[in-house]
């Protein structure tokens, strides 16, 4: 039996090499950045500083301390939050009625209508945020249409882009497919029957829906939430691009920390935070998962 | 089965939405001004400026090389990765190689910088490489543990039966039977290389600007419908990707169930 | 010497024996039946057989050679799984080949004897085609040629026509039995439908709970089984509770309970108070109006609860003094549904002394 365990660290082992090396121990890194001092031009202080024989550890917690100090912190991340959540609301509702519709569909159209709500996904990400920068923009079609006929109405025209509704609107078109897909791989193992089963005993159009067909969705709804909320709370493209300076989230404000202030240990405080949520999140929605399978 | 008249009505809304604003943008890269505005008239200059912008070629050729590289090395460990979280029982491996994809991808592109810098390795077309390849082998490794799920245990049972090896079983008949896995786990690698922004962001350098990076620039300084152009294209070479992975469905249909 | 011994063979899972103390042997050439309801161990057996699987204890030997520790590939024996495992990446040829190309036989040779094959197994021409392109029934041909091709000492088949409808199915079973005159190889065939087993087999083991119960030709099983339920598996048997009286020459008397006393055959060692069962087959046992009296024969009185028309007989259900319901079976000769008795009827039933069996418990 010794080639069983040759060959499963033959097979395993690559992969796992370079997953340690290049995932978990810049993971460790930022962790102990994080408690380091910044350095006088930016990036890391020295770990170990101080005349031979004297040398001293420069660890400490005043970054952790500035974070939790001041209440700014918290309110980006419930910003982020808040985004994220309108975010991922917004597209289970859109992507609720395409999901049911391809599920229903007959099986010949199906991979068809699927590769058609994943083409535009494989387009580039930046073009499709661009996108949007020319249609929210003001000289845009959509704008300066929507402009006039609220100055028919007497009101003052609006401004889209580089507002925070620029950005939900960005977030929501980057993550609908990951919302269509998980929701469509439940429904679309949905049995017919039920339906039947609960028309025939009553029951109308809504109250299929919801006393039939959307509790047995839970698991599809809680995997494409987990999918579009987890990814958009960490974003920063979409608000860099679309959003002003009002609409920061904490994607944004971590970048800025390591590319433009270049505090290091405070980025990686920020960023330490962000994945800690970030995994709560992940095992919050896995444990649902598992739940609703049983 | 029932689609009601205001399913199609949903369906179709999100289909508009969906594809709108790719219409616009391709639709524009033809357009003879300089604002994405008003429509002027048919023309082919933003692509001719394009095709001289050095910058421009540079930038995609650069995607390229990373593309091809990350998707080759990210193939071959993936689908070890893949194959391994199948069959064997470490714990380790499925964390490993799935966390990349789970969080968020500004954490592994400030972790990536910071360990760079630590090692001293200069950031540049190397780095960014590296980078791909970690957040890819988890993309490789979930496709090709599916088509292994899929596959029928009795299949390999009947090849030992009749004679072979472990060994001869897997290259005559797991191996074939999860190609068309392998396959789309390479395109998908060389796609989401290609396409990577955040993660590029944090590990290039000044001298290894790719076509994300370079559209990003466009897009937030210079502006001018150029950016229009290199989507245009950029969607044609999707298009074409999704085509032949498509191909491959055929033989995918013969060697699976 | 046998071909395939069995000895002492136990199989467990955690806490779960599947496969307890069995011995078996089987015989070059024979055509044997490994039966028994789901659950009872008959597949787990199989596996450890073709080399998927190692017993915990005891041993399995192939012409004298002990198989533990060899590898599946390495054993002379192959399988034909119920889902035929065809691998679908290869056409039927090259499915048929694969044993041959293990074997490194050269290519020339190959091509010849998977010609011959495919000629034996009816599927001539068949050779580009892909797995995916046959019906059900070609499947399992190509599956069995495939197992075959390089003359194995045995072949396994793990109900191999489960997935066949009926009439298919007995066709298959009749080219199997053929097949396995011709070849001359020991089939170890497992399956749960006992009509089946008794249809195919040479000899027969009856399996349950892990345990064999009756090892036998087929028609020992039927007319002599060893326990109840080997008894209630095989056809349908009436069975009745009854405690040994005493023992004659030829006979045993029981009693049971609300009944009375009866003659039956016994087995050896069967003692006065030995509690068991008396088992008897419906076809044995006569109904009628009235019944002569015959010192040959056991008779009770009765009433007719329900009757049951299976096309070439018909069953009546026949409630008994103490409550208990025996049936009988009556051929239909006549065309037509010819009913005798309607259910409330009073009638006799009957069966010879030597038709009932006594089973200790």
């Amino acid at each position: 039996m010794g080639t069983i365990r040759t060959s499963k660290w033959l097979i395993a082992g690559p992969p796992l090499v370079y997953l340690l090396l290049l995932f978990a121990i810049p993971t460790l890194i930022m962790l102990v950045a994080s408690f380091r001092q910044p350095g006088q031009f930016g990036g890391l202080a020295p770990l170990i500083s101080g005349p031979t024989g004297a040398e001293q550890v420069n660890l400490t917690f005043d970054n952790y301390a500035r974070f939790f100090g001041s209440f700014l912190y918290a309110e980006l991340f419930i910003t982020s939050l808040v985004y994220a959540l309108i975010t991922t609301v917004i597209c289970l509702i859109m992507a609720y009625p395409l999901a049911l519709l391809i599920a229903r569909s007959p099986k010949r159209h199906r991979d068809l209508l699927v590769l058609l709500v994943i083409l535009p996904f494989w387009s580039n990400f930046l073009i499709r945020v661009y996108a949007w920068i020319i249609i929210l923009g003001p000289q845009s079609l959509l704008v300066s249409g929507l402009n006039l006929a609220i100055g028919v109405l007497g009101l003052e025209p609006v401004r889209i882009l580089y507002t925070p509704a620029a950005v939900v609107i960005g977030l929501v078109y980057v993550h609908l497919p990951f919302m269509v897909l998980p929701l469509y791989a439940n429904l679309e193992k949905h049995d017919p029957g039920l339906l039947d089963a609960a028309q025939d005993l009553g029951a109308g159009v809504w109250q299929r829906f919801w006393q039939v067909t959307f509790p047995l969705s839970m698991p599809g709804v809680y995997a494409g939430a987990a999918l579009v909320f987890i990814p958009a709370f960490g974003i920063f493209a979409v608000p860099d691009l679309l959003g002003g300076t009002g609409s920061s989230m904490i994607g944004n404000v971590i970048k800025q920390q390591f590319l433009d202030s270049r505090d290091w240990p405070f980025g990686s405080v920020l960023s330490m935070v962000l994945t800690a949520v970030a995994v709560t999140l992940a095992g919050v929605a896995a444990w649902f998962a598992r739940r609703s399978r049983s | 089965m029932r689609r009601s008249r205001w399913l199609w009505l949903g369906g179709i809304v999100a289909y508009a939405f969906l594809y709108a604003p790719l219409a616009i943008v391709v639709g524009y890269s033809f357009n003879d001004s300089t604002m994405n505005a008003q429509w002027v008239g048919f023309t082919l200059d933003w692509y001719r400026k394009l095709f001289r912008n050095e910058d421009m070629i540079t930038a995609a050729w650069n995607s390229l090389v990373i593309g091809l590289t990350t998707s080759a090395v990210s193939t071959v460990l993936g689908t070890m990765a893949g194959y391994g979280m199948y069959r064997y029982r470490l714990r380790l491996l499925p964390i490993l190689v799935l966390a990349p994809i789970a969080v968020p991808e500004i954490l592994m592109g400030v972790s990536l910088l910071l360990f760079f810098v630590m090692i001293n390795l200069t950031l540049g077309m190397l780095s960014i490489t590296l980078a791909h390849i970690a957040f890819c082998i988890g993309f490789v490794a979930i496709v090709v543990r599916a088509r292994l799920a899929g596959l029928d245990e009795s299949l390999i049972e009947a090849a030992r039966d009749l004679g072979a090896t472990p060994r001869q079983a897997f290259r005559l008949v797991t191996l074939p039977l999860i190609m068309p896995g392998v396959v789309a786990g390479a395109l998908m690698a060389f796609t989401l290389s290609i396409d990577d922004f955040v993660i590029t962001f944090f590990t290039s350098g000044p001298d290894s600007k790719t076509l994300p990076l370079a559209i990003y620039t466009m897009v937030k300084i210079t502006v001018t419908p150029e950016v229009n152009a290199v989507s245009t294209l950029l969607l044609l070479l999707t298009l074409v990707l999704i085509v032949v992975a498509s191909r491959l469905s055929p033989t995918a249909l013969r060697g699976g169930r | 010497m046998a071909l395939l011994q069995i000895r002492n063979v136990t199989r467990r899972f955690g806490d779960f024996v599947a496969v307890n103390d069995v011995s078996l042997s089987v015989e070059a050439g024979e055509f044997f039946c490994l039966l028994g309801p789901s659950g009872c161990g008959k597949t787990t057996l199989l596996r450890m057989i073709a080399g998927f699987d190692a017993p915990d204890g005891g041993t399995i030997t192939l012409d004298g050679l002990a198989m533990v520790g060899i590898p599946p590939e390495a054993r002379n024996i192959h399988t034909v799984f119920q889902s035929y495992a065809l691998f679908p990446h290869m056409s039927v040829a090259e499915n048929i080949a694969f044993p041959l190309r293990m074997a490194k036989v050269a290519p020339a040779e190959v091509a010849a004897r998977v010609g011959e094959a495919l000629k034996g197994v009816s599927l001539a021409g068949l050779g580009g085609r892909y797995p995916n392109e046959l019906s059900g029934g070609q499947r399992q041909r190509v599956a069995v040629a495939r197992a075959l091709i390089n003359r194995p000492k045995l072949l396994l088949l793990d109900e191999p026509l489960a997935a066949l409808d009926a009439k298919l199915k007995e066709h298959m079973q009749l080219e199997l039995v053929t097949l396995q005159k011709e070849v001359g190889i020991a089939f170890i065939y497992v399956t749960h439908d006992q009509q089946e087993a008794l249809a195919l087999a040479h000899r027969m083991a009856v399996m349950n709970h892990g345990r064999v119960e009756q090892v036998d030709e087929p028609s020992k099983i039927y007319g002599c089984p060893r326990n109840r339920f080997v008894a209630d598996f095989i056809g349908t048997c009436n069975i009745l509770d009854a405690q040994v009286l005493g023992v004659e020459d030829d006979c045993v008397r029981l009693r049971i309970a609300g009944l009375g006393d009866v003659r039956a055959l016994g087995t050896d060692h069967v003692q006065p108070g030995v509690k068991g069962a008396l088992a008897l087959r419906p076809e044995q046992v006569a109904i009628g109006l009235q019944l002569g009296p015959n010192p040959n024969e056991n008779h009770f009185s009765g009433q007719v609860f329900d009757s049951l028309y299976l096309g070439d007989v018909t069953v009546y259900v026949v409630e008994l003094g103490n409550g208990s319901r025996i049936e009988a079976m009556l051929p239909n000769s006549a065309p037509g549904r010819v009913k005798v008795f309607e259910a409330g009827d009073a009638v006799e039933i009957g069966w010879r002394v030597d038709a009932g069996r006594f089973l200790a418990d």
